[in-house]
C-alpha cells in the first residue's frame, strides 16, 4: 500500500496541468482536485494509523540512488492539515476572483504549490527537499503577485529576492554535506554524521537558509508585506502552510539527521530569536492599521513560539517528556495553520464586503457580518492560546517544559506574548462591536463565510478537544531512523 | 454509560446546546428562543437536583476526557461543587426569566442569550472541575463568554468597560495558568481532594509552593475583586442589568472566590496552608478589601456603582472565612458564597427595575420610590438588611459564623473589629437608601417613567425574580438549621475538609 504516498503529490500536479489547459473549467476542476487530494491525504492518515511509517522507493531504485518518499506522523499530520486548509481556501477562492483569467491562474498555481508542498513533506533526501523548497518559493512568489497592483508586485519581488538568497545558502550547505559524506539520503546522512566541523558548518548554512524562508526574526521583514498584499485565499495558504514548510525542514534536519552534532547553545540562540519574534511580531500586530497586516505580523509572532520549542526539546531527555513536548509543538503548528487561514479568509470577506480592511473603521461588523465576526473571535482565541483551542494545550506544555528544564526565560516571554495577542485580537473585536454604519446594512449569511468558519472551529474546538489522538499518532514511529526522537 | 459518569457532562450540555442553538436563531423567533432558554434552565435544575440527592447519599459522579498526555478534563461532584452548581443553576433560572422580560424589544437577543448560556456553562463547569487544569480551562472560558455580554450594548462606554474587564481578567488568567502549570510540573496532576491534594506529598520545595500559592491567589483575586485587583468591577457596570446580576452574584466574582476556596482547602489543604504561613496574608488582603469596598461604596451616588463596591467588600467575606483556620470560619465563608449571591442578585434585579421603569439610576433620585414600586422596594429592603447582617436575613448567619470562627481560631482581636466596622459601613450606605425610598416624598415626575397598563408595578417577568430571591434570602436565614439548607450543607463540607 506504500504507493499511497504518490497520490497527494500526483493529484494536485495533474490538476494544476489540467486547469492550465482548460482555464474556463478552473473552478470545477480545481475543486475536484482539492477534494481528491484531501481523499488521498485521508487515505494516508488511515493507513498510517494502521501500519505506521511508510517508505516508497520510486522506480525501485534504492534510497541513495533513486528518489525515496517517506512518511511519518509529523509529515502525515502536516499533509492532512495542508489538504484541509487547501480545500477551504479553494472553496473560498471560487467566489473571490471576479476575473476568470486570474481565477484560472490562481488554480493552476495553487495546485502546483500544493504538489510541491506535499512532495516536500514526503521527501526523504536533501536534494529533493531543496528542489521542492525552491519550487514552493517560486510558485508562492507568483501567487503573491497574482492580485497585481504596485504594492503586491513590490512585495513579490522582495519575496523572490530573499527567497533566492535563502535557497542559495541552503544549497551551499547541501553541497558541503555531499562533499563530506557522499550521500544526501536523510537516513544515510544520519548514520554517517559525526560531530565535526563539516557537519557544524553545513548545519549552520542549512539552518540559516531555512530561517530566512521561515521568516524568523530578524529575517522576517519580507513576510508582512507579502502576506498582507496577496489576495486573501493566497495569504491564507502562505501564512498557514508555506512558512511551516521551512520550519518542518528545520525540525526534520535537527532532530532526525543532525541530532549528534547539535549543541544546546545553538538551540538557545534560535529560541531567543523565537522569543524576540513573539514580542516584536505581537507588538507590530498591535500597532497594525489593517486587518491583513495584523494577521501577517501575528504569523511572525506565532512562528516565534515554534522556534522557542527547540531549546526545550533539546534540553529534555529523549523519551516520554520529549515526545510530549514534540507533540505540543506539532499541535501548535496545526492550530496556528487552521486559525491563521481562518483569519485571512475572514479578513477577505470583510475586505470584499466593506471595501477595506482598516481596523479602526470596522464598526458595525458584528451587526452586519455576525458569522465573520465570530470567525475572528474564534481564530483570536486560538492565536491568544485560550481554551478550548489546541494552542492552549500546546502553550501549557511549552510552559511545563520550560519549568521542567529550568529555562525560566520563556515564561515571561510567553506571558507577555499572550497578553499582546489578547490585546491585538480584542482590539479588532472591540472595533467590530462598536457602533457605526460604515460596513453597511445587515447582511444575510453568505456562503463565502462558511470555509473560514469551519477552519476556525477546527483550530479552536476540534484540535483542542481531540488533541490526545495527535500524540498517539506521532508515537507510531518514524521513517527517518537514525535520530533520537 | 451510567448516570455516574455522564451526569456532570449532561449538566454542562443542558446549557451548552441550547446556547449554541440560540446563536443560530433568527432575531424574531421569540417563542423558540424563550422555549430553548427555559427548557435548558429547567432541565439543568432537574439534573442538578439528581446530583444533589446523589452526593448527599455519598454517590460519586465523574466525567473524564483526556485532552493531552497527563492532562485530563475532569468534571466531578463533591459537596463543595454541588453547593456552587446548585446556586448557579437556581439563580440562572431566575435570571433567565428576568432577562427575557428585561430585553424585550431590544436588538441582538439571539447573540445575548447565546453567550448568556455559554457563561452559565462555564460557571457550572468551573464548579464541577475535578482538578486544577479543568478549573483553569473553565475560568478562561468564563472570561471569553462574559466579554460579549459586557460589551453587549455596543456603546463606546460598553466597549471600553469590556476592554478593561478583559485586560484584568486575561492577566489574572495568565498568572493562574502559570501557577497551575508550575504546580502540575512539581506535584503531578492536582486533583481536588477534600483535605488537600498536596497534603499527601512530601518533599516539595516550600519556597516554590509559596510562589505558586501567590500566583494562584493573585490570578483568582482578579475575578474575586480583591483590592487592588478590583478595578474592573465598577467599570463592568455598563453591562445590561441581568448581566450585572449574574456577574455579581454567581458568575465572575464568585468564580474567583470559589477558586480561592478550592485552592486553600482542596489543593493545599488547611494543614499545609497553615504550616506554610500563607493564610495571614490572604486574611489581611481580605480585611483591607472589606473595609475599602465599603468606604468606596459610601460615596457613590450611582446605584449600580454603590452595589458594585458593596460586592467588592462582601465577596471578600468568603476569602476572609477561608483565611481563618478552623471549621466555623470555613462555614461562615463558604455559606456566604450562597448568601451573598442570593442577596446581591436581588439588589441588582431591583436596581434594574428602577432604571427600566422610572429611569432611576442614582441614589439621589430614589425619594419615595417605595410607594411607587412597593414589591421591588420590599425585595431591595430585605436584601439590603441582609447585607448589613440584620437577623433573620441570611447575611446574619454568615457574619455570625465568621465571628465565631475568629474567636475559635484566636484571631478575634482583629477579625471582630473588621466585621463590626464593615457592618456599620454597610448600614451607612444602605440605610439612607431605604430611608429615601420609604420615607421621603416622591418627586412630581420621575426621570423617565414608562407608561404601562396592568395591575402590577412591573411586568411579572421583572417583578417576580427579585421577590422570589428576597423571600429565599429570608427563608435560608430563618430556617438555616433545616435539612438541605445552605448552612447545613456547608457544615457537611467543613466536616469533610477538616476530617471531622
Amino acid at each position: 500500500m506504500t504507493n499511497l504516498l504518490v497520490w497527494p503529490v500526483l493529484v494536485p500536479l495533474l490538476g494544476g496541468l489540467a486547469t492550465l489547459l482548460a482555464p474556463r473549467l478552473a473552478n470545477p476542476l480545481g475543486l475536484a482536485c482539492s477534494l481528491a487530494t484531501l481523499g488521498a491525504a485521508a487515505a494516508l492518515v488511515v493507513v498510517f494509523a494502521d501500519q505506521g511509517p511508510m517508505i516508497l522507493a520510486l522506480g525501485g531504485w534504492a534510497p541513495g540512488l533513486g528518489i525515496a518518499l517517506r512518511a511519518d506522523g509529523l509529515s502525515v499530520a502536516l499533509l492532512a492539515m495542508s489538504s484541509l486548509v487547501g480545500l477551504a481556501a479553494g472553496v473560498y477562492a471560487t467566489g473571490y476572483f471576479a476575473d476568470p483569467d486570474v481565477r484560472g491562474r490562481f488554480w493552476s498555481l495553487w495546485l502546483l504549490l500544493s504538489a510541491a508542498l506535499h512532495a516536500l513533506l514526503l521527501s526523504g533526501d536533501l536534494f529533493n527537499l531543496y528542489v521542492t523548497l525552491e519550487l514552493l518559493a517560486l510558485v508562492a512568489v507568483a501567487l503573491t503577485a497574482l492580485g497585481g497592483g504596485r504594492a503586491a508586485l513590490e512585495a513579490a519581488l522582495r519575496y523572490l529576492t530573499i527567497g533566492l538568497l535563502g535557497s542559495l545558502v541552503f544549497l551551499l550547505g547541501v553541497t558541503l554535506l555531499y562533499a563530506g559524506y557522499g550521500t544526501l539520503d536523510l537516513v544515510g546522512l544520519a548514520g554517517a554524521l559525526r560531530p565535526e566541523p563539516v557537519a557544524w558548518v553545513a548545519l549552520s548554512l542549512l539552518t540559516v537558509g531555512l530561517l530566512i524562508k521561515s521568516a524568523l526574526f530578524p529575517l522576517h521583514f519580507w513576510l508582512p508585506p507579502a502576506h498582507a498584499n496577496a489576495p486573501a485565499p493566497v495569504s491564507a495558504v502562505l501564512s498557514a502552510l508555506v512558512v511551516k514548510a521551512a520550519f518542518y525542514m528545520v525540525l526534520r534536519l535537527w532532530f532526525d539527521v543532525f541530532d549528534p552534532a547539535l549543541t544546546q547553545a545553538a538551540a538557545n540562540l534560535l529560541g531567543v530569536l523565537g522569543g524576540a519574534a513573539v514580542l516584536w511580531g505581537s507588538w507590530r500586530a498591535l500597532r497594525a492599521e489593517r486587518l491583513k497586516l495584523l494577521a501577517a505580523y501575528s504569523t511572525v509572532a506565532q512562528l516565534g513560539y515554534l522556534f522557542m520549542f527547540l531549546p526545550l526539546l533539546l534540553a529534555l531527555p529523549p523519551g516520554p517528556s520529549r515526545d510530549v513536548a514534540f507533540g505540543a509543538l506539532v499541535l501548535l503548528a496545526l492550530s496556528h495553520g487552521f486559525a491563521k487561514s481562518a483569519l485571512f479568509l475572514g479578513a477577505g470577506v470583510i475586505q470584499q464586503r466593506a471595501g477595506h480592511d482598516r481596523i479602526a473603521d470596522l464598526g458595525g461588523t458584528a451587526r452586519a457580518l455576525p458569522v465573520t465576526t465570530f470567525v475572528l473571535a474564534l481564530a483570536g482565541v486560538a492565536l491568544i492560546g485560550l481554551p478550548p483551542s489546541g494552542t492552549f494545550l500546546a502553550k501549557w506544555q511549552l510552559l511545563a517544559s520550560a519549568i521542567e528544564t529550568g529555562q525560566w526565560l520563556w515564561l515571561p516571554i510567553v506571558g507577555i506574548g499572550t497578553l499582546l495577542a489578547g490585546a491585538y485580537c480584542f482590539r479588532v473585536l472591540g472595533h467590530a462591536f462598536g457602533p457605526s454604519d460604515r460596513v453597511g446594512a445587515a447582511l444575510a449569511v453568505g456562503g463565502e463565510e462558511i470555509p473560514a468558519l469551519l477552519l476556525a472551529i477546527t483550530a479552536t474546538v476540534v484540535l483542542g478537544l481531540g488533541a490526545a489522538g495527535l500524540w498517539e499518532f506521532l508515537a507510531l514511529g518514524t521513517a527517518f531512523d537514525g535520530g533520537s526522537r | 454509560m451510567s448516570l455516574s459518569n455522564t451526569l456532570p457532562a449532561l449538566i454542562l450540555v443542558s446549557s451548552l446546546l441550547p446556547g449554541l442553538a440560540i446563536f443560530l436563531l433568527r432575531e424574531d423567533s421569540h417563542v423558540l428562543r424563550t422555549s430553548l432558554n427555559m427548557f435548558g434552565a429547567i432541565a439543568k435544575v432537574i439534573l442538578v437536583g439528581v446530583m444533589v440527592w446523589g452526593v448527599f447519599h455519598a454517590q460519586s459522579f465523574e466525567t473524564r476526557w483526556t485532552l493531552a498526555p497527563g492532562l485530563d478534563l475532569v468534571l466531578s461532584a463533591d459537596a463543595l461543587s454541588v453547593l456552587f452548581v446548585a446556586l448557579s443553576t437556581g439563580l440562572w433560572l431566575l435570571t433567565t426569566v428576568y432577562a427575557i422580560g428585561y430585553l424585550e424589544g431590544t436588538p441582538h437577543r439571539s447573540r445575548f442569550f447565546g453567550f448568556f448560556s455559554l457563561c452559565v456553562t462555564a460557571t457550572v463547569g468551573l464548579a464541577m472541575a475535578g482538578n486544577l487544569f479543568t478549573f483553569v480551562v473553565f475560568y478562561e472560558l468564563l472570561t471569553l463568554a462574559t466579554y460579549p455580554l459586557v460589551a453587549h450594548k455596543g456603546t463606546p462606554a460598553a466597549v471600553r468597560g469590556a476592554r478593561i474587564y478583559l485586560a484584568y481578567t486575561l492577566s489574572g488568567g495568565l498568572l493562574l495558568l502559570i501557577g497551575a502549570v508550575w504546580l502540575r510540573t512539581i506535584a503531578g496532576p492536582v486533583d481536588f481532594v477534600e483535605g488537600g491534594a498536596l497534603s499527601d506529598l512530601s518533599g516539595l520545595d516550600p519556597t516554590a509552593l509559596r510562589w505558586i500559592f501567590a500566583l494562584l491567589i493573585i490570578g483568582l483575586g482578579v475575578k474575586a475583586a480583591l483590592v487592588p485587583l478590583h478595578g474592573w468591577l465598577p467599570q463592568a457596570m455598563v453591562a445590561p442589568a441581568p448581566v450585572s446580576s449574574l456577574l455579581h452574584a454567581v458568575a465572575v466574582v464568585k468564580a474567583g472566590a470559589f477558586g480561592i476556596v478550592r485552592v486553600v482547602y482542596d489543593v493545599y489543604g488547611v494543614e499545609l496552608a497553615g504550616t506554610l504561613q500563607l493564610l495571614p496574608v490572604l486574611g489581611a488582603v481580605a480585611a483591607i478589601t472589606i473595609i475599602y469596598g465599603s468606604i468606596k461604596a459610601l460615596s457613590q451616588d450611582h446605584l449600580k456603582k454603590r452595589l458594585a463596591y458593596s460586592t467588592v467588600s462582601q465577596v471578600s467575606y468568603i476569602a476572609l472565612g477561608t483565611a481563618i483556620l478552623g471549621p466555623l470560619a470555613t462555614i461562615g465563608g463558604v455559606v456566604h458564597l450562597v448568601h451573598q449571591g442570593i442577596m446581591k442578585i436581588t439588589l441588582f434585579f431591583a436596581a434594574g427595575n428602577y432604571a427600566e421603569n422610572l429611569g432611576i439610576h442614582k441614589v439621589s433620585e430614589m425619594d419615595g420610590v417605595g410607594r411607587r414600586m412597593p414589591g421591588t422596594t420590599l425585595a431591595f429592603t430585605i436584601a439590603a438588611l441582609g447585607m448589613i447582617g440584620i437577623p433573620p436575613v441570611a447575611g446574619f448567619v454568615s457574619k455570625w459564623y465568621l465571628g465565631l470562627g475568629a474567636v475559635e481560631a484566636g484571631v478575634a482581636h482583629w477579625v471582630l473589629p473588621v466585621l463590626i466596622a464593615s457592618s456599620l459601613l454597610n448600614a451607612a450606605y444602605f440605610l439612607p437608601i431605604l430611608y429615601r425610598a420609604w420615607f421621603k416624598v416622591a418627586p412630581t415626575a420621575w426621570p423617565a417613567e414608562q407608561v404601562r397598563g396592568g395591575r402590577l408595578e412591573m411586568p411579572g417577568a421583572l417583578l417576580w425574580p427579585p421577590v422570589v430571591t428576597a423571600a429565599l434570602a429570608l427563608a435560608i436565614g430563618l430556617f438555616a438549621g433545616a435539612p438541605y439548607s445552605p448552612l447545613e450543607w456547608t457544615q457537611l463540607i467543613a466536616a469533610r475538609e477538616y476530617g471531622l
